[in-house]
């Protein structure tokens, strides 16, 4: 077994039977809480800072059979000035696209500052010898990407074999080292449970995420309140005993500015404005990008202007 | 606010922003039309108190005059029952009970339609929270009637092999802390019985009950079959000493509870009494922490604490002490305190001066006895009653803040070492209303609310209500219970068939 960069307190190896002691969520006091954060009313000018953040920690994402080097180029020029009629309006935080695009997006983005994040280790499934995965890994780094969104082994996870998820994300991990970050996504739609989704979480971390990440955005599931807040509260407290600093990703199915700021609320109530900066947390979408422009253009105008005036990439 | 002690892995590119202050998001309050004065509400008419005298009541987050109430006198209160005495013989007893049904089934419904008015009159006139008053005091009262427009012409399935019969007139004293949902809890069994009612709200939150006035009017209830009487406790002390009165249900202090059953003692009167509470929360070592953290939140803070099932007490097993506190302690620094009408306020004002002092001599008592206090950081409005949220560690058993109810956003953490331990110290109270289980183990929860001594148990949740689910208490928490089936039994006369 592999041994780990940094782990949470009181988390040493053999996993299994550590496993169950690490901490309980009660499904039912998680939501309500998660629901009763989602109820703040965001207005004026503290809504107009959400959805600025909410643009620079966005990972503008096209994962597509049909993605080609020509669409990722016009999503990627569409992150680096998402609104061409506001120089106001900032770059997102990076493009995120499958391995063979990552050429593609670079190209693009190359000096501005926006990244690009590829994804990788068999997404969506992860189900490949992990050879194959790490080969994947190796080659997205070697074209360039900066981050690398890997998914877990959720037939080991639900299997029970906590210490082969866990070794593929430190194998991972040690592809990655001081080249790319690595975001770990957890697929919590498939977990079942708020319980595994925090034994993930903690796997992933000890494992050596820079991030943990909800969904891949092809389950059923994808990423929900009470998901998101049961992976901040993992964060915080693997935090707290330990100081160690893990990003959060929530993707899939964010599609309105709305949900975006509910997401922002839950993170500023649970970990504080130290976690509202895109180094720390992200959030992967694809059509959320206009509707944050749309609500922005409104508060900056009084008006909502016609969905035609945003350009479609 | 989060101290950052390590940097992410690479060198952090984007700034860390200060702070990101919400902007203030007030609930309009010109939904709600207040008089300048009110009347009594006698015989399905407001009228003019015979007393000729009135009191001033407050908006206690500004301490600002709402409107003039009527205080009760003892002419008032027997016109009061004088009518409910004609409604319950001439009308209301003689209706076929689907018909009961179909006025509470009405009164839910006016009261849903109008729940927005109402939430914000009761947030206006009480300080609790728009977010509570909208969210849990409208929707719960409206189920109450809903619940018990059920049961009205179902009587006889409720209680088989027994005949039942409505005992009469019941005179109905109800509490500050939530005011038309009290309201609520007493009228609706009551009506749904078949019996008329006289009730006295609460000396400082008497408006809700008085546009309720006009719900009972829209719903077309039969005049007198539900009368209010506002005033002090001495409008409620002739409401108990009446002749015409068959039942007493009451609703607030021990101290008063116990006053009252005094006074109705050789009477005849029946009496349910809903008394103080100094409610245990026990949280287990395998307990799903920061979801206790938020039950032990949800139990104190609830309200301002205003709550008679409040969780004051927080038993931690000594192993998890220091990490619930440490999340209790950071949770409690994202409380929201402040207007009331705000739609992201948690904590709201205190409900009277008379209670803030209350609240300020025990955390007093606490801090002279050797208790340690924590409060967060948070700046009070200037005017009106506030009480910042508190909380006390290394409490004793023994100290006033421990034993009494204080009826304020205060908790008392204590610890234990083994479950034995821990029902205990819980039932070591003259109280005996509620309590909390916080594990993970289903055993242990079926075991420890065996032992409990306390009316209501919760596991793994806290403050939950529900109309179909009785609640009351033990020992000086009160007897009698009210919601479900058995908040019926006060109502009524089980005769033998």
């Amino acid at each position: 077994m592999a041994t780990a960069p940094a782990l949470p307190g009181g988390f040493e190896l053999p996993l299994e039977p550590r496993l169950p002691r690490l901490g309980s969520v009660d499904a039912v006091g998680l939501e309500e809480r998660a629901l009763a954060l989602s109820r703040r009313s965001i207005k004026k000018g503290a809504k107009v800072f959400a959805l600025d953040l909410a643009i620079r920690a966005m990972d503008l994402t096209t994962l597509e059979g049909a993605d080609t080097p020509g669409k990722v180029g016009a999503l990627a020029t569409k992150g680096v000035r998402p609104d061409p009629s506001d120089p106001g309006v900032p770059s997102v935080a990076a493009i995120c696209v499958y391995p063979n695009l990552v050429p593609a997006a670079l190209a693009r983005t190359r000096g501005t500052g926006v990244k690009v994040a590829s994804v990788a280790t068999a997404f969506p499934s992860g189900q490949a010898p992990l050879e194959v995965k790490l080969e994947e890994v190796r080659a997205v780094v070697a074209m360039g990407a900066h981050e690398v969104d890997m998914v877990i082994d959720r037939g080991a996870f639900l299997s029970g074999r906590y210490a082969q998820v866990y070794d593929e994300v430190v194998r991972a991990r040690e592809v990655c080292a001081g080249k790319a970050h690595l975001k770990v996504i957890l697929e919590t739609g498939e977990l079942g449970t708020y319980d595994n989704v925090r034994r993930a979480a903690l796997l992933a971390i000890a494992g050596g995420a820079d991030f943990i990440k909800t969904s891949t955005g092809k389950a059923a599931t994808n990423a929900t309140l009470p998901v998101a807040l049961c992976m901040l509260e993992t964060i915080r407290d693997v935090y707290e005993d330990t100081g160690r600093v893990v990003g959060m990703k929530v993707a899939g199915g964010i599609r309105q500015a709305k949900q975006a700021v509910q997401y922002l609320v839950q993170v500023h109530e649970t970990l504080g404005v130290a976690w509202l900066t895109p180094d720390r947390y992200r959030i992967g979408a694809s059509s959320l990008l206009n509707d944050i422009l749309m609500q922005l253009r409104k508060e900056r105008t009084g008006r909502y202007q016609n969905p035609d005036y945003f350009t479609v990439d | 606010m989060t101290e950052t002690k390590t940097p992410a892995r690479g060198a952090d590119r984007a700034p860390i922003p200060a702070s990101w202050d919400y902007a203030p998001a007030p609930e309009a309050r010109d939904i709600v039309k207040i008089a300048d004065r009110y009347g009594l509400f006698i015989g399905g008419k407001l009228v003019e108190p015979l007393s000729r005298q009135r009191y001033t009541t407050l908006d206690p987050s500004r301490e600002e005059p709402l409107a003039e109430i009527a205080q009760a006198g003892k002419a008032d209160v027997a016109k009061a029952v004088r009518a409910a005495r004609d409604a319950y013989t001439k009308t209301w007893s003689k209706l076929r009970p689907s018909e009961r049904a179909k006025y509470l089934f009405r009164i839910a419904r006016i009261l849903q339609e109008r729940s927005r008015e109402l939430a914000v009159l009761e947030s206006l006139n009480g300080g609790k929270p728009i977010r509570e008053s909208r969210d849990v005091d409208l929707p719960l009262a409206a189920a109450h009637f809903f619940y018990y427009a059920g049961w009205a012409d179902k009587l006889e399935y409720a209680f088989p092999g027994r005949t039942p019969r409505p005992i009469g007139v019941a005179g109905q004293i109800i509490p500050w802390n939530f005011p038309l949902l009290m309201l609520a809890w007493k009228i609706a069994p009551a009506l749904a019985a078949g019996n008329t009612v006289v009730l006295k709200p609460a000396e400082t939150t008497p408006l809700t009950a008085l546009v309720f006035c006009d719900v009972v009017r829209q719903a077309e209830l039969p005049p007198g079959v539900v009368n209010v009487v506002t005033g002090d406790g001495r409008t409620g002390a002739e409401l108990v000493a009446s002749d015409g009165v068959d039942k007493i249900a009451f609703t607030g202090s021990t101290e008063v509870g116990k006053a009252i059953q005094r006074a109705v003692a050789g009477s005849g009167k029946r009496l349910t009494l809903e008394l103080g509470g100094k409610a245990a929360n026990i949280v287990f070592d395998d307990a799903p922490l920061d979801q206790a953290v938020e039950g032990i939140v949800n139990g104190i803070y609830f309200n301002q604490g205003h709550v008679c099932c409040a969780g004051s007490r927080l038993f931690v097993q000594e192993s998890i002490a220091d990490a619930v506190i440490t999340k209790l302690k950071r949770r409690m620094s994202t409380l929201r305190v402040g207007d009331p009408l705000d739609k992201n306020t948690d904590v709201g004002a205190i409900n009277s001066k008379t209670q803030l002092d209350k609240i300020r001599a025990l955390v007093e008592s606490g801090v002279a006895e050797g208790a340690e206090i924590y409060q967060p950081p948070c700046r009070l409005p200037e005017r009106g009653y506030w009480f910042a949220p508190t909380v006390f560690t290394n409490v004793a058993q023994s100290y006033r803040i421990a034993q009494e109810e204080i009826f304020g956003p205060v908790l008392s953490v204590l610890t234990f070492r083994t479950p034995e331990e821990a029902v205990e110290k819980a039932n070591n109270t003259p109280y005996g209303l509620s309590a909390g289980v916080w594990t993970e183990k289903g055993s242990r929860i079926l075991a420890m609310a065996a032992r409990l001594r306390a009316g209501v148990v919760w596991a793994n949740t806290y403050n939950r209500f529900d109309p179909a689910s009785p609640f009351g208490g033990y020992k000086e928490s009160g007897f009698g219970r009210e919601g479900g089936l058995h908040g019926l039994e006060p109502y009524l006369r089980l005769e033998p068939r």
